[in-house]
């Protein structure tokens, strides 16, 4: 009976006790979402430790390993509960016993104004050197954006590329019959609803500056093009013409904005100043669809798609308008072309038997690659190192997004709104 | 079942518990010369970060209803697959539009052409044009005014049936005739 009574109280407070673990484990579960879905073959192997950070529901480290994870290049070795940090001074040995060839150390402190003191430095470990430091006194709110500055600065030191973790990308989502064009970090996280609308959004295209987003709203019950200044808000209306306007794409200089218009009822591309309001150029003339285009990063041509030939097929021209040539000859269905920022590939999406993949060719050779497992891929994006691609898909029948590496070894799904998200695309460098 | 939950998380418990492994002071194989001096190479507390990202939301109105449509009976065309073929059983449907357009010069009507799901957004876009662009012409040889029409697509955006099959695709694949 006594006994009875005690073993009650027990499992009572024990449950009462597994009940808070699981509650606090929440958040930390909740945030770490990358999902690795192959294996890569070259892997640098990362320890991080931070000190300090029980406090903080997202921890810096756990953001700064999952970019790390998530762009492929590294693997992280588990660093076990050590007590050191950026002034530590470190025995170099047991993390070459535990196979780390670097290691990130820092620390989190709360400063009397309320503001967080991030400090990290890291250090190569077979070499023994201290490879450099940052540290930032920032608010709760900007905690993530440090931690991918830190990935960045890592990505960067280790692999001699720059980092994208501190860029940003935009995407659509459709609740019930709301439309919202999102910024989000390039991890899916820190989302603020730029635009909010009860007709559809499609298409956006960051400015080569990152401060602007171009799109197709269904607003005005027609597709029309405007440039939305993210940071205030700021519309303008860039392609009202009668019939459709659509497909933005900027050019590198940011003075013209390439789009299809229907003038003459079919779609066409034609290019709009981006400083004064002059009628439209016509790019090309076809009697068939010519849509989707997007500028070569060095600005000299334009990759579209036309269905001249019969099917739907990506050309490129030069990007003042002239002779037109053919680049996918593979398929009956390739459309949404994108181009890596050093030129040398071209994502784009192709049908296969009745399912939409993702491609990727090497534009000097035209050798190609279906990178995904999926069948309802949409609309990719680069990243501004070229090392990933945004895409949508559909994973078990709710649309996703996804970012893989181009031979499509490492992929991971972005964090983001429930229900449905579309529309990727993936900003460039910030301006220094 | 609560059971296996408790050890889950009593093992969880002991795993963070478990008292930190204090690292002796000991110094940095350092081959390159350079001293370690705690925090000499930290760059100065960076604030610029703040504000960096920064993002003003726009919440648009709700849009103006379309008037409402004079009678004139079934407005919508539908189309084969991969077709902006007008079938001769809505040559009539688009024949009764023309006639109640030609008695007012001063409606305006749009044509809007819709996809089914499949296939990326922008070149169904261009598809549904292609539908709304053969329902236009066709009023247009039925001498209804230029001034008065436009083409406009919404691709696949605004599906009627949410199916991922063909009954729903057929009811997608669409060119409506609206009065605003």
């Amino acid at each position: 009976m006594a006994s009875g009574l005690i073993d009650g109280v027990r499992r009572a407070l024990e449950l009462a006790l597994a009940l808070a673990l699981l509650l606090a484990a929440l958040p930390a579960a909740a945030q770490f979402r990358v999902e690795v879905t192959g294996i890569g073959l070259t892997q640098l192997p990362v320890a991080i430790a931070f000190r300090g950070e029980d406090q903080l529901q997202q921890k810096v480290s756990t953001i700064v390993q999952a970019d790390l994870e998530r762009s492929g290049q590294f693997r992280a070795v588990d660093s076990g509960a050590v007590a050191i940090d950026e002034t530590s001074r470190l025995d170099l040995a047991p993390w070459r016993q535990k196979g780390a060839d670097s290691l990130a150390v820092g620390s989190v402190a709360r400063l009397a104004d309320g503001r967080f003191d991030i400090r990290f430095r890291l250090w190569d470990v077979v070499r023994g050197q201290d490879l450099g430091g940052l540290s930032y006194a920032v608010p709760q709110a900007d905690l993530r954006l440090v931690a991918h500055k830190i990935a960045d600065f890592m990505v960067e030191k280790l692999t001699g590329e720059k980092g994208v973790f501190s860029t940003r990308i935009a995407y659509v989502t459709k609740t019930g019959t709301r439309f919202q064009l999102w910024v989000a970090d390039a991890d899916g996280e820190n989302a603020v609803p730029a635009l909010t609308s009860s007709e559809p959004i499609i298409s956006p295209a960051w400015s080569a500056s990152g401060m602007q987003l171009a799109y197709v709203s269904f607003e005005s019950r027609k597709p029309v093009v405007y440039a939305h200044d993210v940071a205030s808000g700021k519309r303008r209306l860039m392609a009202n013409f009668k019939g459709s306007n659509s497909a933005p794409a900027w050019s590198p200089d940011g003075r013209t904005l390439a789009v299809t218009l229907t003038l003459d009822g079919g779609s066409q591309l034609y290019a709009i100043d981006t400083g004064n309001a002059g009628p439209p150029r016509r790019l090309a003339q076809s009697n068939s669809i010519d849509t989707e285009p997007v500028y070569a990063p060095d600005g000299a041509s334009i990759y579209f798609v036309s269905d001249r030939g019969g099917a739907p097929q990506i050309y490129r021209m030069p990007s003042a308008g002239g002779s037109v040539e053919r680049v996918t000859f593979t398929g009956s269905y390739n459309i949404s072309p994108s181009i890596s920022p050093d030129g040398r590939w071209l994502a784009y999406v192709s049908r296969v038997g009745g399912a939409f993949k993702l491609h990727v060719m090497e534009l000097a050779n035209g050798n190609t690659n279906a990178i995904t497992d999926t069948v309802a891929d949409e609309s990719p994006s680069f990243a501004p190192n070229g090392r990933l691609i945004v895409y949508a898909t559909q994973i078990a029948g709710r649309e996703a997004l996804m970012t893989t590496t181009l031979d499509g070894k490492i992929k991971a799904r972005l964090a983001g709104q429930s229900g449905n998200i579309r529309e990727p695309d993936w900003g460039p460098f910030p301006r220094q | 079942m609560h059971r296996f939950i408790l050890y889950v998380a009593l093992a969880a418990a002991l795993a963070g518990c478990s008292t930190p492994v204090r690292l002796d002071p000991a110094p940095v194989e350092d081959k390159s010369g350079m001293g370690v001096t705690a925090g000499a190479t930290a760059q100065p507390p960076d604030s610029a970060v703040a504000g960096a990202n920064r993002v003003t939301p726009v919440n648009l109105a709700s849009r103006a209803q379309d008037a409402a449509p004079p009678s004139a009976g079934p407005s919508v065309v539908y189309f084969d697959f991969d077709s902006f073929e007008i079938k001769p059983e809505f040559e009539r449907v688009i024949a009764a539009h023309a006639r109640t357009i030609k008695l007012d010069k001063n409606r305006r009507v749009v044509v809007e052409g819709h996809t089914d799901e499949r296939g990326g957004r922008e070149y169904n876009l261009a598809l549904g044009q292609r539908r709304s662009e053969a329902v236009r012409r066709a009023l247009g040889l039925l001498g209804v005014t230029e001034a008065q029409l436009e083409a406009v697509s919404f691709g696949k955006e605004k599906p009627v049936a949410t199916g991922s099959d063909e009954e729903s695709w057929a009811k997608n694949r669409r060119a409506e005739i609206t009065y605003r």
